[in-house]
């Protein structure tokens, strides 16, 4: 899968849990749980979904390298490298 | 068998607008089947049916806002040997001759709510003299349409939603919504009216700072075994079997108040009766603002995996703004907790009928004396608000120091 297509992924899950968000407008590099008011929830709802997506089961020890939209696809894209 | 009936979805409740029939007239349905989903100022709920039987026919169109109690369709209750005679029935003939059923007496005839029901939403016979319903007036109202022009379809020649629909030309369907320009990727979350939730918030709240005599506590929980328990439990797990803090204070809540019965049930008019269900009530906030607290069925009785699946579930379609009349309707305690970002303390407002709710802050790594040592741990302040005409502050110690010592043995819950 190629990076567009990880970007494309991440996107559309974060538009799941946070629906009401334009995700063109928040900082890529800015905490995800600031940007989108997200809580731990919806956080674990991201990463279940990236799980069934893309096959990547983040361990709760890389939580912090997704707290980012940026963060998040460089991490899909090195596990899947 | 009978009536179905606009369910009552809280104490601040009094009408709900019927949005969506899922069962089509003919159809069996039994104890449990969402049959409706019906707007009110929580957000659009599923409706159950609590018995089984035959879903007859409707008795209120769609778009109508009724009040609670006013019968939303038949249900044609089955004996259990009369099996056979049901299916007798032809499906495809919803409104047909009910002689091949067993017909209760007792049962309401067809009703136009508004018309046999004058103490509900009454249809003003108008200066014209029209008949309509109130869905169908307020539509002609909204779009200046002289609904005495129009031909009636209903009852007695009344004028009904569909009629005024097909006059402006619009479906059900796209009526409600109000269209606007989102992303193809971006829905919007379920129709809630906000201005409506916040209504509702401010009246249930009021009533309780109006009637409630709270009394508060609070207390400091040392959860890091809990945490630690946690992190080894989740590193073995993929994502969705995983576990949050939150899921163990729900179930410590709801064991404690298995073992504190008078923080768990309901004010009444012949005063406190308590629970023997534990269904807690989950605050969850709601994007945009507002909040609603479904409850987890018999949460005491779940394994703590399965309050977790629970708790994913409802957290989920409360984002997408549906949730189930029996979730809203029955809370008998409520547990409330501000996650991982926020402050250290929340105080809750209790939501009557209900006698307390249970509140926690964020969990911050704290210097704490552990054995004569000051250590880092991980903290978190737990609070409950309670109701002094039920409990007094000692009891109110007492479950709340209870669900602290339950976070103890992570591993018992």
């Amino acid at each position: 899968m190629s990076q567009v297509d990880i970007d494309q992924v991440v996107r559309e899950e974060l538009g799941n849990i946070a629906p009401d968000m334009d995700l063109d407008d928040i900082d890529p590099q800015g905490d995800l749980r600031e940007e989108l008011d997200i809580d731990s929830m919806d956080f674990l709802n991201f990463v279940t979904a990236l799980h069934q997506r893309l096959g990547v089961a983040a361990p709760e020890l890389d939580y912090p390298k997704l707290m980012t939209m940026d963060g998040a696809i460089a991490y899909l894209k090195e596990k899947r490298a | 068998m009978g009536e179905f009936r606009m369910p009552s979805l809280g104490a601040d409740m009094e009408a709900g607008k019927l949005v969506e029939w899922l069962v089509e007239p003919g159809e069996k349905v039994r104890h449990g089947d969402i049959v409706a989903v019906v707007e009110t100022q929580k957000g659009a709920i599923e409706i159950e049916v609590f018995e089984d039987g035959v879903f007859e026919r409707p008795l209120v169109e769609l778009g109508a806002k009724v009040p609670v109690g006013t019968p939303l369709a038949i249900i044609q209750g089955r004996e259990p040997e009369s099996e056979a005679e049901a299916e007798v029935v032809p499906p495809t003939a919803p409104t047909g001759k009910p002689d091949a059923v067993p017909r209760p007496s007792a049962v309401a005839p067809q009703i136009v709510p508004a018309e046999t029901r004058p103490q509900t939403a009454p249809v003003q016979p108008a200066e014209t003299g029209t008949k309509a319903s109130p869905a169908a007036r307020k539509l002609a109202e909204a779009h200046n349409l002289n609904i005495a022009a129009l031909a009636g379809s209903g009852p007695e020649g009344a004028i009904v939603l569909a009629d005024v629909e097909a006059a402006i030309g619009v479906t059900p369907k796209t009526l409600p919504e109000t269209p606007r320009p989102e992303k193809p990727a971006q829905k919007k979350p379920a129709s809630f009216d906000f201005n409506q939730m916040r209504a509702a918030i401010a009246a249930a709240m009021a009533r309780s700072k109006r009637e409630i005599p709270h009394y508060y506590l609070q207390d400091t929980v040392d959860v890091s075994v809990a945490n630690d328990w946690l992190t080894r439990t989740n590193a073995d797990r993929p994502p969705t079997d995983r576990l949050l803090l939150g899921a163990l204070y729900v179930k410590a809540s709801a064991l404690a108040a298995k073992k504190y019965p008078e923080f768990n049930g309901f004010f009444g008019e012949s005063g406190f009766e308590a629970s023997d269900r534990t269904h807690i009530g989950v605050a969850i906030s709601i994007r945009g603002g507002g909040l609603v607290a479904p409850a987890i069925h018999d949460t005491a009785d779940m394994s703590l995996d399965a309050v977790m699946t629970s708790m994913r579930d409802l957290v989920a379609r409360v984002r997408a703004g549906r949730f189930r009349s029996s979730e809203i309707a029955d809370p008998t305690l409520t547990v409330s907790s501000l996650g991982e970002r926020g402050v250290e303390a929340l105080y809750g407002v209790i939501y009557p009928p209900q006698v307390a709710i249970v509140g926690f802050g964020k969990a911050t790594e704290r210097p704490w004396v552990v054995a004569g040592e000051i250590v880092p741990r991980l903290m978190v302040t737990t609070t409950l608000a309670a109701d002094h005409r039920v409990s007094d502050g000692h009891r109110g110690a007492m479950f709340l120091s209870q669900i602290g010592k339950l976070l103890q043995e992570p591993e018992a819950l």
